[in-house]
């Protein structure tokens, strides 16, 4: 106790500086809290201000529809977005069934088990792993295959209606091996937000069902997944929406910077009638993604590329919020028909 | 009460009342269900396997890689030499100046993002109003889902020429290269402040109104209530999120690999280039070392080092979520 106490014979004047800290003290932290939250919001504004003011005029119609090119006014980002949408198809192919079966698995169907929390914690440290590991984990088993094709096997040909498909072993860089490697990466998310949608949903929903004489998967078929649709989708869509913006493990698997082609070699619809079997063809081919680009022209030499490689962030962000609005847009669609 | 997988007792009660043909044919139906439910759960099964089949493929390639790595060059080199020059005529393989340059680099990130995560989640579970927690917390959000190659574009273009520079070239007369840790540091750290903030406000809140409410009752400001009641109450999770968040700086790459350098240095000076483990990796890939060899194979061994340290951090972190966790009723 300090010798400022009710006793009146020892009371000592408190000095100035302690009275105001402590009148002050609430209002003074309340304005450092504040202030922090102020920080992260401000820079958020300084980073998509000073973004939108170094792409001024440099993001038009040609540089959506352009290749990449060494000058920097006819550089162009085609290559890069069809890329990106070929890979996000793909990744969402292959994460979605699997990301929901094994949370499907791990809610319903063995719940509570040691092996159910053997792989709670696996998936904790797997969302923990640098995406950089994921890359290197890409590179030996899908392009490389484990090394058991060598390195000048001829390619696989699969004869179909009138055209062959040619399938390179080892894989190497296609969309196929980019998307398996990147749906690697968002399996724990995916995973862990199924389990929440899934947990969303009332038991006696499940009861219910069970009491009218349904087996567990006709419950779950018709009952609990159409209930916990809106959670998966919003938990996909962001999964996918992590995997667009991740350059590490397309670096790590041989993506190439500098690409002038798109996968399937289809450009535009006329390319796409002209050439049909581009479609079963892009998942083989070589390709290269939005953020690839856009990081070989960030470490271009040349300072005009800063404003074409800006202009390039602009497009990967007006791309993610529209993947976002859609996250949001079905969430709130979906939970005003669900009333429990 | 779980009712066994593909049957329900209806049929078994019915059955002798069917003649012998229908109950064969019964038994038949009820049979294919069965095996159909057998058949979807081993499905289920497998999917759920997957993701132990991802962790133990993983650690399987870094460890192969990184036993052949060892075989040539010495634990004791890797651990104790202070340079990395695995390019160069004379090659020293030591981890120090690769480590150093990503503790450098995470640790301004937290001097940054912890204090200013902190805060944000403090005021955004204390003082904000629902309004403004409504406005605040998506707009975070948005922060948290920007990718990481533009923080490093904004490293390189804005953080160094228009701010480090100018503040400690111009005022203070330190030399500021133009690849430097401290704005991978400071971007880096705007990265990991939406990770802090809405793990720490999550269990921020999660902490019972009838602790403040006692505390109010006794006559406590609100800046007692939060920094001497909630905050200790909820430190498990306010100290797993700081850990999270260092390990995710750790873990950085594409950031630190744009605006911090190439050139392996030991050196605490936050304002000269250096590289990361996550840089060297990205490097070395992108260069034209060729795959068999042992300069390649450090990238493996880098690669080991970077997931062992990410991998103690995260366990650790959840160590300290369970063991200290009070759990209020």
């Amino acid at each position: 106790m300090s010798r400022n106490s009710t006793n009146p014979r020892t009371c000592v004047a408190e000095s100035r500086w302690r009275e105001f800290v402590r009148v002050h003290s609430g209002s003074m932290f309340h304005f450092v809290c504040a202030a922090s939250t102020a920080v992260g919001l401000i820079s958020l504004a300084v980073l998509i201000g000073g973004i939108v003011w170094q792409a001024w005029g440099w993001l038009d119609y040609q540089f959506l529809t352009s290749f990449d090119s060494r000058k920097p006014g006819e550089a162009g980002i085609l290559a890069g977005l069809l890329g990106s949408l070929w890979l996000i198809l793909f990744t969402g192919l292959f994460v979605v069934p699997i990301g929901v079966g094994a949370a499907l698995y791990l809610e319903e169907y063995a719940k509570g088990t040691w092996f159910t929390r053997l792989i709670q914690v696996n998936l904790a440290n797997l969302a923990g792993v640098p995406s950089i590991v994921y890359g290197i984990l890409g590179l030996t088993v899908f392009v490389r295959n484990f090394g058991l094709f060598g390195a000048k096997h001829p390619p696989l040909t699969i004869p179909l209606f009138f055209f062959n498909l040619e399938v390179p072993l080892p894989l190497g860089t296609t969309v196929l091996s980019g998307a398996l490697t990147l749906s690697l990466l968002v399996l724990p998310v995916v995973i862990i937000a199924t389990q929440e949608a899934l947990r969303a949903v009332p038991p006696s929903l499940r009861h219910a069902s069970y009491a009218l004489g349904a087996t567990k998967w006709q419950t779950i078929r018709h009952q609990v997944l159409p209930a916990a649709l809106p959670g998966i989708f919003t938990g996909v869509i962001l999964a996918l929406s992590r995997a667009i913006g991740e350059t590490a493990p397309l670096v790590m698997i041989g993506i190439p910077l500098y690409l002038a082609n798109a996968p399937g070699d289809i450009t535009s619809l006329q390319t796409l009638a002209n050439h049909p079997q581009g479609l079963v063809e892009a998942p083989f081919s070589k390709f290269t993604a939005l953020p690839m680009i856009i990081f070989s022209w960030v470490t271009h030499p040349k300072a005009d590329f800063r404003h074409v490689a800006a202009a390039g962030i602009l497009v990967l962000l007006v791309l993610l919020l529209i993947l976002n609005t859609a996250a949001i847009l079905i969430r709130q669609r979906f939970q005003k028909r669900i009333r429990w | 009460m779980p009712i066994p997988e593909g049957q329900t007792s209806v049929v078994s009660m019915t059955k002798p009342a069917i003649g012998a043909d229908n109950a064969r044919l019964l038994v038949r139906r009820w049979t294919l269900i069965r095996v159909k439910e057998q058949f979807i759960r081993s499905v289920l099964l497998v999917c759920a396997l997957l993701s132990i089949l991802t962790t133990v493929g993983i650690i399987g390639v870094l460890v192969t890689e990184t036993f052949e790595f060892f075989c040539e060059v010495s634990i004791r080199e890797f651990l104790t030499e202070t340079r990395w020059s695995p390019q160069y005529q004379e090659k020293h393989y030591g981890i120090l100046p690769l480590v150093c340059g990503t503790f450098v680099v995470a640790g301004i990130a937290s001097l940054i993002g912890i204090p200013v995560g902190l805060g944000s989640a403090i005021y955004l579970s204390e003082y904000a109003s629902p309004r403004t927690r409504d406005l605040v917390k998506p707009t975070l959000e948005i922060l948290a889902g920007v990718p990481t190659v533009v923080f490093g574009f904004f490293a390189l273009v804005f953080i160094t020429p228009y701010v480090l520079r100018p503040l400690f070239q111009g005022m203070f007369g330190i030399d500021v290269d133009i690849f430097n840790a401290a704005s991978a540091g400071v971007t880096v750290g705007i990265m990991i402040i939406p990770t802090i903030s809405s793990l720490s406000e999550d269990v921020l809140r999660s902490v019972p109104r009838g602790l403040r409410e006692a505390a109010y009752a006794l006559g406590s400001t609100k800046f007692d209530v939060s920094v001497r009641v909630v905050v200790p109450a909820a430190l498990s999770g306010v100290l797993a999120s700081f850990l999270l968040a260092f390990s995710r700086a750790v873990g950085e790459t594409m950031a630190v690999t744009i605006a911090a350098g190439q050139t392996p240095r030991l050196t605490l000076n936050p304002f000269r280039s250096i590289e990361s483990m996550t840089a060297y990796i990205v490097n070395i890939s992108q260069g034209d070392t060729p795959a068999g060899t042992i300069e390649y194979k450090s990238l493996y061994a880098v690669a080991m080092t970077l997931f062992l340290i990410t991998l103690a951090t995260n366990i650790l972190a959840q160590f300290i979520l369970r063991r200290f966790r009070e759990v209020y009723h």
